[in-house]
């Protein structure tokens, strides 16, 4: 510290110092070892409930699983027997529906933030916005779509169905992709810029492509999201057991049958509930691994490291 | 040569996505920037002239003034934030797209100033090519796509013309050799080094008549970086190079002319000869012997 005196070096303290590291790192190594237990004990008890969900869904709904169960009518209540064919149908034209709608608005919506809009208040209020959506009971967005279609068209439709769910999937999208692109490194669009390329074709083809394996996660995650939601689906598309007859009219879903089928007392109703249950559970993780795989095949993966 | 005649395709093949903004040049401004120079053999390719620049309200440069040549290289250098590298940026445009950065002056290209309010500034850049300071070949494309994507997103539909300009800028950035039979490898999949070239051969591909190359080895091993000075003085035969560099020795290697900056000022332009072994200024003078820098 106030070594400038003498022509020698001074190093008053490198014993001390160095004394103290050597008792310091024994010390750390023992922090070390119960962090890393601790941590170890989370994982541990993160992963109880899911696997037990997993197992439970499986041990008690594979029974269900037919091809009649997959592709027949509910049965009459209390009658054995019957299928969740039209809640299928109707999962997957809703959901699709809703992604048509709430992925490209999401995905826009993330490229003009990241992108355009900089931090100016108009930017920033609409990423408030997207929290906030974010964190509203999906009740709430049934309740729009029940109040803005059903109400207007004067019945229960897939269109009002769509429409909510596409609601909850567009703050969910925007944000994954606002937060992807920006992983982008900055001197790969200069580089774009630079060879006289316009900024749209730079984003399109340059900047998007680089992210799209991230965005397409987060399109996964929010499809996971809204295939699983009831409440507003309740309050638009209402359910029923026929199959699908029109874009305004009711249509049946996954989630409403298990809800449906689940507060039945009877025993083959709940066996169904876990049946349809399960097959909820697959059809998402099979979208989400063939997306990742279609993904991975492209080779469009995001190399943040430049 | 063989280049001119690409390039000359090029701008045919290019013409209708308005690739030429100097299409229709004014001929009495070109005159009088020819006249104005008193060997004819040497017009300036590149007249800097006023150039003044600001990130925020900080002042980067000081009226900045010079002149240069055609199929020459020329050597900005000095210290850490003197501002060569806001000074090469300014010459395509580039320095402006800092959020809160902008840029005053002319830099008139072939007689026209390109900071002139008719001139579109994305367009300008199809002229004048760039070359980063650390390697960034786009990273979801091959070397193939990364050395065509300039011409492909700028409208160029014509397949053969474009194998042909790829070939020969692999060729000309001194990667074809190595890279001939991979050229559907991802651009990422290269060292260092090749990478940088691949950068050099995406910019050759645009059929620039300016080469800006920002501290382009300074992220390379001396290998690497020797084979980019030996591009230079290949390269200079057919464009004209501006080099930033705060590497002396480099600048000594690699360039006809040097320009020594200093907080944002030009101090001295001339000769790289002049510039190392008889400054005019003492503050060149101590910077190329190394006392500060």
């Amino acid at each position: 510290m106030s070594g400038n005196t003498g022509k020698q070096p001074t190093r008053f303290h490198r014993k001390e110092v160095q004394k103290m590291m050597v008792k310091n790192a024994r010390k750390a190594k023992l922090i070390d070892k119960i962090v890393s237990i601790f941590a170890i004990l989370c994982v541990i008890l993160a992963v109880i409930p899911l696997s037990s969900i997993l197992f439970e869904v499986i041990k008690d709904g594979i029974a269900a699983i037919s091809w009649d169960f997959l592709t027949g009518k509910p049965s009459a209540i209390g009658r054995a027997g019957g299928g969740i064919g039209p809640a299928i149908q109707g999962t997957l034209i809703v959901v699709g529906l809703a992604t048509m709608i709430g992925a490209p608005i999401g995905i826009l919506t993330g490229i003009y933030l990241s992108e355009f809009a900089g931090g100016g208040s108009f930017p920033n209020g609409v990423r408030f916005f997207n929290e906030v959506m974010t964190g509203l009971p999906s009740v709430v967005m049934g309740i729009v779509g029940y109040i803005l279609i059903v109400i207007n068209i004067g019945s229960f439709s897939v269109w009002a169905g769509a429409f909510s769910l596409s609601i909850i999937m567009i703050p969910i999208v925007s944000r994954v992709t606002e937060e992807t692109i920006k992983i982008v490194p900055n001197s790969i669009r200069e580089a774009g810029f630079a060879l006289g390329i316009p900024k749209w074709k730079i984003i399109l083809f340059i900047t998007f492509k680089s992210a799209v394996s991230g965005i397409l996660t987060g399109v996964v995650l929010a499809i996971a999201r809204i295939a699983g939601e009831t409440a507003p689906l309740i309050m638009t598309i209402l359910g029923t057991s026929l199959f699908f007859t029109g874009f305004n009219s009711p249509v049946d879903a996954l989630p409403l049958r298990i809800w449906r089928l689940s507060s039945q007392p009877y025993e083959s109703a709940q066996e169904q509930a876990w049946g349809a249950a399960l097959i909820l559970i697959m059809m998402v993780l099979i979208l989400s691994v063939a997306l990742r795989l279609l993904a991975q095949r492209r080779g469009l993966a995001v190399k943040a490291e430049i | 040569m063989p280049t001119n005649e690409i390039r000359n395709r090029t701008a045919e093949a290019t013409k209708y996505v308005g690739n030429t903004p100097f299409a229709e040049e004014d001929g009495s401004e070109r005159a009088e920037t020819i006249k104005r120079v008193q060997e004819p053999q040497h017009r300036p390719k590149v007249s800097i002239k006023g150039v003044n620049a600001w990130f925020g309200s900080k002042q980067a440069l000081k009226n900045i003034n010079l002149e240069i040549e055609e199929n020459t290289a020329t050597a900005f250098m000095g210290p850490s934030g003197c501002g060569k590298t806001t000074l090469i940026r300014c010459l395509n445009r580039m320095h402006e797209m800092t959020p809160g950065a902008k840029a005053k002056g002319q830099v008139i290209l072939d007689g026209i100033d390109i900071y002139d309010k008719s001139i579109d500034p994305v367009i300008i850049k199809r002229r004048i090519g760039m070359v980063f300071q650390k390697p960034n070949p786009f990273p979801t494309m091959s070397i193939f796509d990364n050395v065509a994507a300039g011409l492909k997103l700028n409208g160029v539909k014509d397949k053969k013309l474009i194998r042909e300009i790829v070939e020969e800028s692999l060729d000309g950035a001194g990667l074809w050799g190595e890279v001939k039979n991979e050229l559907d490898k991802p651009g990422m999949s290269l060292s260092g080094g090749q990478q940088q070239r691949l950068c050099i051969a995406r910019a050759l591909a645009m059929q620039p008549e300016i080469l800006l190359m920002d501290e382009p080895t300074s992220a390379l091993d001396p290998i690497a970086s020797s084979k980019i000075e030996d591009l230079v003085h290949k390269l200079k035969e057919d464009l004209t190079i501006i080099i930033v560099t705060h590497n002396m020795q480099q600048a000594a290697r690699v360039a006809d002319r040097a320009a020594f900056m200093y907080l944002g000022e030009l101090i001295e332009y001339g000769f790289t000869k002049q510039i190392f072994q008889n400054p005019e200024q003492e503050l060149t003078e101590k910077f190329v012997s190394g006392k500060f820098g």
